[in-house]
């Protein structure tokens, strides 16, 4: 079973974030795997060790998503395909996925997954048009894909606390919900292993897909505030007892 | 302008976001003269189209057909593009649920458009509409508008819009309209099977006056003893975000948010929780929001009445100690 992983890689969670536009300043800030694409890349290495085939990890962006390529790499993919592009940014969720599913279009495989959504721009988008695209079945949200001959069993979740089955035939894309698995750590014997293995790295460009957005994000901004806060001060214990105060005899909760 | 909300209903039951996204296209269709038509698609459910007709809209389009019985991504998809093809909306909307996640984005591509999901709200600037959604986590907000011809699609989050604020129709009822859907069972690729819940919880957290809830800031299992002193000293529930069930730190059965439950306490009390939309839309509804997050800049300090800008290792210690010292 040949598993394409889509990974995005996104600002660090604790990154001080400064904007610049419609997009951030990308200069003195970390990056790291997009969260939900972990569970996803983990599920892909769990099914790969459980029905053999190969793991191809994928990412669209700048150089530094190289980086994020050779984690998937160091964890046990088997090879990496990163489309460069510095303005993936500036690209509506139809277009990433038009340049996403070209690249996917040259591959064999037999099943694409991706995280639920990004932690940057959160479109959580991709996977649902990436099966439009290529015209496979899909399902998102999954918590637990069960293989059985050219089928999968999936779990699905949904909202309040209910979930799904779903059988779904392969080929197919999924979309994966976050805690369906324990996502592993690379190991050294992993890092080292890495290094030998092949990224294909091409410009946007040469896949030849026209893009024509269906959407514009004019500009970011930091929301204005709803609820006026009323922030408390001083040491611990006096934020303590000054909250304790606050909620006995104005909100009058406890 | 002509706007399409797309109804959802499970088993003949409403998904109440439904009415909020009905809400959004009422007061957009104030704000830039349109009309307002419902869509509710499934089998069977002639009666909650009855339900909208009584609602503010122009007509209401009942799709129903044999294949619609059960949700698929494929037959929905299907019906409603042929809907849209002989409606000729401007703007469809959607409640942004986890139904409308797996199916409206390929629709919206079906037809060769984009969508714009999860929208917080909405501004008419001189006939132009500016959608607003979160990025980063919530972070930060962007204004968002649409290129190209219509149709556009968009979705609401929930609790963007109130509900309460559906307005009835002025003179009675709005027209119910079958529209008939050519589907072919061999184009449906996914089967829904059985729907269940996991083993029932033996906490009901939305019946809870009170409740500590714990994020990512917690850091370690150990340290959870610490908010649950905090939460036994205050009365309360211990709760959690996603990522600590998750990690099993805590049972699912404690997770606050989209996936998990949704409450509105007299006190919520949250402990290093950043404050993401999955999360928030799960508690916004509390009566008094306490926020303790290290980072100043955290979006949930943004719904938060009394915000303590620390270490909670520092706070819950102390926190305990000031309320067993009240209690007396």
């Amino acid at each position: 079973m040949n598993i394409l992983v889509c990974i995005k890689q996104v600002p660090a969670k604790d990154a001080p974030l400064a904007i610049a536009g419609n997009w951030i300043k990308e200069s003195d800030i970390g990056f790291e795997m997009n969260e939900p694409d972990s569970y996803a890349l983990e599920e892909a290495l769990r099914l790969k060790e459980k029905h053999g085939g190969e793991v191809i990890a994928l990412s669209l962006g700048p150089e530094r998503v190289k980086q994020t390529i050779k984690e998937a790499l160091a964890k046990g993919a088997d090879r990496g395909i990163h489309i460069a592009d510095d303005n993936f940014a500036q690209l509506d969720p139809l277009g990433t996925a038009k340049v996403i599913a070209a690249a996917i279009a040259k591959e064999k495989v037999d099943l694409v997954l991706t995280g639920l959504q990004s932690d940057d721009h959160g479109f959580g988008q991709t996977g649902v048009l990436l099966a439009a695209l290529l015209n496979l079945p899909h399902a998102t949200l999954i918590m637990q894909i069960d293989v059985q001959d050219a089928k999968m069993k999936l779990k699905r979740e949904l909202e309040a606390g209910w979930f799904q089955w779903i059988e779904c035939p392969l080929p197919a894309v999924l979309t994966i919900q976050s805690g369906i698995n324990k996502v592993r750590y690379a190991t050294l014997k992993g890092i080292m292993a890495a290094k030998k293995k092949e990224i294909a790295a091409f410009a946007r460009e040469a896949l030849g897909v026209t893009i024509e957005p269906t959407q514009k994000i004019e500009k970011i901004y930091v929301p204005t505030k709803t609820k006026k806060t009323e922030f408390l001060t001083g040491t611990p214990k006096e934020a303590a007892a000054k909250l304790v105060e606050k909620l006995k005899f104005e909100a009058r909760v406890i | 302008m002509k706007i399409l909300v797309i109804a959802e209903q499970r088993q003949g039951k409403w998904n109440n976001a439904s009415f909020e996204a009905l809400v959004a296209a009422q007061q957009i269709a104030a704000a830039a003269s349109a009309t307002v038509s419902a869509v509710v698609i499934g089998k069977g459910v002639a009666a909650l189209a009855g339900e909208l007709a009584a609602k503010n809209v122009a007509e209401v389009l009942l799709v129903e057909h044999d294949l619609l019985d059960a949700y698929t991504p494929d037959g929905y998809c299907a019906a409603l593009k042929q809907v849209i093809e002989s409606a000729k909306p401007d703007l469809v909307l959607f409640p942004h649920t986890y139904q409308v996640r797996d199916f409206a984005p390929k629709l919206a591509a079906m037809l060769g458009k984009g969508m714009v999901g999860d929208c917080v709200g909405f501004r008419s600037e001189g006939g132009r509409l500016v959608f607003v959604r979160q990025m980063f986590q919530g972070k930060t907000a962007a204004d968002v508008t649409f290129t190209g011809a219509a149709p556009w699609f968009a979705s609401f989050q929930s609790g963007a819009f109130r509900a309460d604020q559906l307005a009835a129709h002025p003179s009675g009822k709005a027209p119910v309209n079958s529209v008939a859907v050519n589907l072919n069972a061999a184009d449906i690729r996914t089967k829904p099977l059985e729907l269940f819940k996991e083993a029932k919880s033996a906490v009901d957290l939305t019946q809870a006056p009170l409740i500590v809830s714990i994020g990512r800031g917690i850091k370690a299992p150990e340290n959870i003893a610490q908010a649950e002193a905090l939460a036994k000293a205050m009365g309360a529930e211990l709760a959690a975000s996603r990522p600590i069930c998750d990690e099993g730190w805590l049972p699912m059965e404690r997770q606050i948010g989209s996936s998990g439950q949704t409450v509105a306490p007299k006190l919520y009390l949250a402990l290093g929780i950043s404050g993401a939309i999955q999360h928030v839309v799960g508690m916004k509804g509390a009566r008094t929001i306490v926020a303790v997050n290290k980072d100043q800049n955290a979006p949930i300090f943004e719904i938060a009445d009394y915000g303590i800008v620390a270490d909670i290792f520092e706070i819950m210690p102390a926190l305990t100690e000031e309320l067993q010292k009240a209690k007396g």
